[in-house]
């Protein structure tokens, strides 16, 4: 609730400072506590009213516990909601009072009406006092077993509330047990939805000290229960829906009909309007078919669709979370989203972290049928108002010519930036024009003639005075100035701030001079003085490296300094295909929209209900379980591979291949996919390879071996197909196989 | 799962505030306040909806300018919490008929009632108006609705003082009529949001239609629906370019690029007959989202020109023209376009006997500004606008000014054809005929034209 004390906070006029508007209250609330009189009630709401006024705006009225619990006597249900809610509150600032409310609580726990028994019970749990666990036992005993769903759904999520008071309580009740049996019993999902929230974090908690916890923990993603939640999975609500769809992506099926089975009952989820829903239904998807390089990619396209249009239904907030998931697809394979790329044009009005994440996708889908069309968008927003993202356009712009063969236009785009007059343009652009000549010193003719028009006067932004340098220096037998100018930087040498731009202007003239000493001669003096009398440590270091070895010996100085250079081939990557690839792991996260993996930004004990890739090699299951596991995991970082080879294995499946129209434009190590391709079609013919029936079976064992009254699970779980689309696995890939194949068409006409 | 959720005011106070579970320190409203507003130092870009301030995840949605925040250590689905959060807004605008400050400070005791049965314990529970109801006792205090500004895409129907039939829309789920008899009543509005962008010369560079079927229902009893919509409606541009254009028949057929559909929602002769059936909740939901590219007329065709006149001096002339049928009528139209920066003076020119029409030069973002009150379909309208600059212009003029955008609104047309043949209610008994609202609506999205 809200913050008790906030003395720091100024009083405004809505939000009295309170001390004498609470010594008030309290009397006013005396008066009313043993008063019988008609009417008596709609005072107290009033008076209730106003106490939980304050406490949200953060005033203390925590002195009001005693007069509030007199109050609460009554059979009023709002009264009593509002007077829970103010207890719940301040209980575990005020245990001894809280002791007061116990007695209340506890006869409400018997009320007749399921409401109250429900209401009391959550607010007996959400006391937060460890003093009181005793009393919690009793009362959570019988609302578990209570004929109300309602009550039952509040007991579920009491015993997790009682597990974070004190586990040992918790546990010695036995109540996970309980739980278990009513997560795979009870009629209501949201019971069931509440229990296998607890239970995940009950049991991940314990897991670490209780081998029979993790085994438990183990046991929810086996196949019973799986099967078990997936059967029912239309009878939940949506979030709950959610819950289940990322137990199932833990899930590790036995062969390849059970994938088709489980796609097959989810794949309408994916027409859901909770964008929520969608997400975890292709997390499934994604997370299924890794090991099958075609249906992986024909899931990539069956997504597309309903992708895009939750990004354009939906606030821009829920918008920015779909569209962080697809720029992560679109990242990982850029061509199958080559041909929509007119879906990630930037709109006016959307908020820059939108339009960032497009203008990544752009750069990432362009390819030679398409470049030409998105540079040409991408000039427009150059010259954008919005100027942060202006500068990210034409950074973009010069990343599709790093990527591309043909830059021939690209180049004339940025040559005509550095034309357009405005300083943020220039500077931009002059980094760019400088990265390129790295990676293609064959353009340098054209650039060097604008680049020797570009006064540096109106270059102030350090990066690109340093990039214009850099060019003059690397440049200068073809730039008739080059000398000359170099010189006039050196001489307002005090005036540069920036540490980065002074060594950049030392190696510049150093390299001019090696070009063209006797004009050069005279600046290289004033910048090496000036240079070692710097006070930035590492122009200092730099001026007195060149003196001395120059002292001694100018050819090996030239040497060093400005050695013959290779064109850069490829920039490197700032983020690891390893990193990448852990957070394509964990799709439908946080992880995704910062575009890092959970262990950069949560503790290890906020890592999620069922995060527990860490531990995997710890548990103690038996040796099939745990092969299992390594296998996946084996598939999983094969993934990359896989999606990027198709081309390739078409080709090497020759005859037995399945018919499939895909092939991309990529290069890719054929020995790989032989090797890993084998491994795959080894796991599908040798079932046992890959068995999951000692674990399952183990699992069944454990269901029943509860001693309570369980209702017979069935031996051998079948999974309930959906009624409308009864596919067998081959039509079922033939039905995806139909969706939009131009674009690998398109590819193929383009080369 | 989460672990706290407020509500903040613009000023950022507290209007109501819950600790699920206690696990994330005190604070954190201020903390999240100070880290939205000061976001980057100039101001000018916003924070997103998702950031991580020391280890706590904060998640926001706007609505009506309040601030709906969730918080948790935990690394959880994003589009799960933004989800929530939206729905949470929209359950209690349900309850409360009327969404602002204003009200939320009156009912914030029933805010609470909802939040403690929607989420326990930072799992969500039940974000359904329909079961909600049993749990809530409080009643609403209602705001008066006219003065406020409504939230939701149903807003649009009812702007100024001529509002579309039913002020229902700003009725709580709660509320009953002076007698204690429920109006039976439903609404289903067809909402457009049309993105269209125009090249320089004219051409449409891109288009997309994204389109709700929003629906409210009064109905007592949850009689079943049929939603009809076009018989030739297909969905899916199989084949082919996504954005091929060309490929659009002419014949009129609808043609969706996708389409997803509320939970409530059963498609079962959806193939056959392009039907809906469904039981409709309580409070407002969208029953179906599509988007579309296939090619459509836009509603207005923008030409622009700016040349200069002159030293130091030069001229727009801007001319809208509505391309809908004259018994149509758009409103609220605004019309934006940025000048260079170094304009330091526009004087406006209106056509002749122009009336509801408003000029302005935002002085600070070096904005051109034309509303308009009404537009009639088939109509023109120019504006003039002479300009003074500080400074000699360098470069080619129209680098340094647009693209020209355009807001607007056209209530009973939708630009898709995509239509509500019927809405069948199941009957209970013959006498039973409850009123039904179908109404259509197209508003700009992003409509911008390049100069």
């Amino acid at each position: 609730m809200a913050p008790p004390a906030q003395s720091q906070r100024s009083p405004s006029p809505s939000q009295p400072s309170g001390k004498s508007e609470v010594s008030d209250l309290k009397l006013q609330l005396r008066q009313l506590a043993g008063s019988r009189a008609p009417g008596v009630d709609d005072s107290k709401r009033e008076l209730f009213k106003k106490v939980i006024s304050y406490m949200t705006v953060g005033i203390d009225v925590s002195s009001l516990f005693g007069e509030m619990v007199m109050c609460s006597a009554t059979s009023d249900i709002v009264l009593k909601k509002m007077c829970y809610l103010y207890v719940g509150n301040y209980a575990k600032v005020n245990p001894d009072l809280a002791l007061l409310t116990i007695n209340f609580l506890q006869r409400d726990c018997n009320d007749e009406d399921p409401m109250i028994r429900g209401l009391a019970l959550r607010s007996l749990c959400s006391l937060r006092v460890a003093n009181f666990v005793e009393y919690l036992v009793g009362p959570l005993g019988s609302g578990l077993k209570d004929s109300n769903s309602y009550v039952r759904m509040v007991a579920v999520i009491g015993v997790l509330k009682l597990y974070h008071i004190s586990a040992s309580t918790c546990v010695d009740a036995d109540f996970p047990s309980i739980l278990k049996h009513l997560m795979l019993n009870d009629s209501d999902t949201q019971v069931v939805a509440n229990c296998l929230s607890a239970l995940q974090e009950i049991w991940s908690a314990e897991a670490s000290t209780s081998e029979e916890a993790s085994r438990e923990r183990e046991a929810l993603i086996s196949k019973p229960v799986i099967y078990y939640l997936l059967n029912r999975i239309r009878e939940f609500s949506e979030w709950a829906q959610c819950l289940v769809l990322e137990l199932v992506t833990k899930y590790v099926p036995s062969d390849s009909s059970e994938i088709f089975d489980i796609m097959n009952l989810l794949e309408d989820r994916l027409q859901h309007a909770n964008g929520a829903v969608v997400l975890a239904t292709i997390k499934v998807f994604l997370h299924l078919t890794l090991s099958m390089t075609d249906v992986h990619q024909q899931v990539y396209e069956r997504i597309k669709a309903p992708l895009l249009t939750l990004v354009s239904s939906g606030s821009p907030e829920q918008s920015y979370a779909v569209l962080s998931h697809l720029h992560l697809l679109v990242m990982r394979a850029p061509y199958i989203f080559s041909s929509d790329y007119k879906h990630f044009y930037c709109q006016y009005n959307e908020p820059s972290y939108v339009k960032r994440l497009k203008l990544e996708m752009l750069t990432a889908v362009a390819n030679e049928s398409n470049t030409y069309e998105i540079v040409t968008e991408l000039c427009e927003y150059a010259a954008n108002v919005d100027i942060p993202i202006a500068r990210e356009s034409i950074r973009a712009v010069g990343k599709i010519a790093l990527q591309q063969y043909d830059v021939n236009a690209i180049v004339d785009r940025l040559l005509q930036f550095l034309e357009m007059e405005k300083d943020y343009v220039t500077a931009e652009a002059l980094v760019l024009v400088k990265d390129l000549l790295r990676k293609y010193p064959q353009w340098s003719h054209d650039c060097i003639a604008v680049v020797g028009n570009i006064s540096s006067k109106n270059v102030q932004e350090p990066k690109a005075k340093a990039a214009l340098i850099w060019m003059l220096g690397e440049y200068s037998q073809d730039m008739q100035d080059a000398p000359y100018i170099l010189e006039s930087l050196v001489e307002n040498w005090d005036e540069e701030h920036s540490a980065e731009v002074r060594l950049h202007l030392l190696t510049a003239v150093m390299k001019c001079f090696f070009k063209r000493p006797p004009e050069t001669q005279n600046a290289l003096g004033t910048a090496l003085a000036a240079g070692i009398a710097d006070f930035h440590q590492d122009v200092h270091d730099r001026a007195l490296f060149y003196y001395r070895i120059l002292q001694y010996n100018v050819s090996v100085a030239e040497r060093v300094v400005n050695p013959p250079k290779q064109a850069v081939s490829v920039f490197a990557d700032t983020q690891s295909s390893e990193i990448k690839d852990r957070i394509f792991d964990e799709f439908n996260s946080l992880s995704v929209v910062y575009q890092k993996p959970s262990y950069m930004f949560t503790d290890k004990e906020h890592r999620g209900p069922f995060e527990f890739s860490d531990e995997l090699g710890n548990l103690s299951i038996g040796g099939e379980a745990a092969d299992n596991v390594v296998s996946a995991q084996r598939v999983e970082e094969n993934d990359k591979d896989l999606l990027l080879t198709t081309s390739e294995k078409e080709e090497t499946r020759g005859s037995s291949n399945n018919g499939s129209a895909y092939t991309a434009p990529y290069d890719g190590s054929s020995t790989s996919v032989f090797a890993l391709q084998t491994h795959i079609e080894s796991a599908i013919s040798n079932p046992t390879a890959a068995d999951h029936s000692p674990q399952a079976s183990l699992a069944i064992d454990d269901l029943l071996g509860l001693g309570l009254p369980a209702a017979p699970a069935p031996p051998s779980p079948q999974l309930k197909l959906n009624t409308t689309a009864a596919l067998d696995p081959s039509t079922f890939q033939h039905k995806w196989r139909q969706l939009p194949v131009a674009l690998s068409q398109v590819c193929l006409n383009t080369q | 799962m989460i672990s706290q959720f407020f509500v903040l005011s613009q000023r950022g106070d507290n209007i109501v505030f819950r600790d699920y579970r206690g696990d994330v320190a005190k604070g954190t409203a201020e903390i999240f306040f100070r880290k939205v507003k000061f976001w980057k130092e100039d101001g000018q870009e916003e924070a997103p909806p998702v950031f991580n301030v020391d280890g706590v995840n904060y998640f926001h949605v706007k609505v009506v300018g309040l601030l709906f925040v969730a918080t948790t250590r935990v690394n959880v689905s994003p589009s799960l919490i933004l989800e929530l959060l939206q729905r949470v807004a929209r359950v209690i605008k349900d309850y409360l008929g009327v969404l602002n400050e204003d009200s939320l400070r009156k009912n914030f005791v029933l805010v609470y009632e909802l939040l403690d049965e929607v989420i326990d314990f930072g799992y969500v529970q039940t974000t359904s108006t329909e079961v909600l109801k049993s749990y809530i006792f409080n009643e609403p205090i209602v705001v008066d609705a006219a003065r406020l500004q409504p939230l939701g895409p149903a807003a649009i129907f009812m702007q100024g003082t001529k509002r579309m039939p039913g002020t229902a829309v700003t009725k709580s789920v709660l509320a009953n009529e002076p007698g204690g008899r429920k109006r039976e009543e439903i609404f289903v509005d067809i909402i457009e949001k049309i993105s269209v962008t125009f090249s320089s010369s004219g051409y449409i560079l891109t288009s997309e239609i994204d389109g709700t079927i929003q629906m409210k229902s009064y109905l007592t009893g949850n009689p079943e629906i049929r939603l009809a919509l076009n018989e030739d409606l297909s969905i899916g541009r199989g084949g082919g370019s996504v954005y091929d254009y060309r490929s659009s028949s002419g014949a009129g057929a609808v043609i969706l690029d996708d389409c997803n559909f509320h939970e409530s929602v059963r498609l079962d002769s959806f193939d056959m007959d392009r039907t809906l059936a469904l039981i409709p909740p309580d409070g407002e939901f969208p029953v179906m989202n599509y988007r579309m590219t296939q090619e459509f007329k836009p509603p207005f065709r923008i030409n622009c020109l700016i040349e200069e006149a002159g030293h130091l001096k030069a001229e727009v002339s801007l001319k809208v023209r509505a391309e809908f049928p004259s018994d149509i009528v758009a409103n609220t139209i605004v019309v934006q376009m940025p000048l260079p920066n170094y304009t330091t003076r526009v004087s406006f020119e209106l056509e002749p006997g122009a009336v509801g029409q408003r000029t302005d030069f935002k002085e600070a973002n070096k904005k051109l500004e034309w509303g308009l009150k009404k537009i009639v379909g088939g109509s023109e309208h120019t504006l003039r606008a002479k300009l003074t600059f500080s400074q000699e212009s360098h470069a080619n003029i129209t680098k340094e000014a647009g693209p020209v955008s355009m807001t607007f609104t056209i209530p009973m047309y939708n630009v898709s054809r995509l239509q509500v043949k019927y809405l069948q209610i199941a009957k209970k008994s013959s006498s039973y005929n409850p009123f039904r609202w179908v109404r259509y609506v197209t508003q700009a999205n992003s409509y911008v034209a390049r100069i």
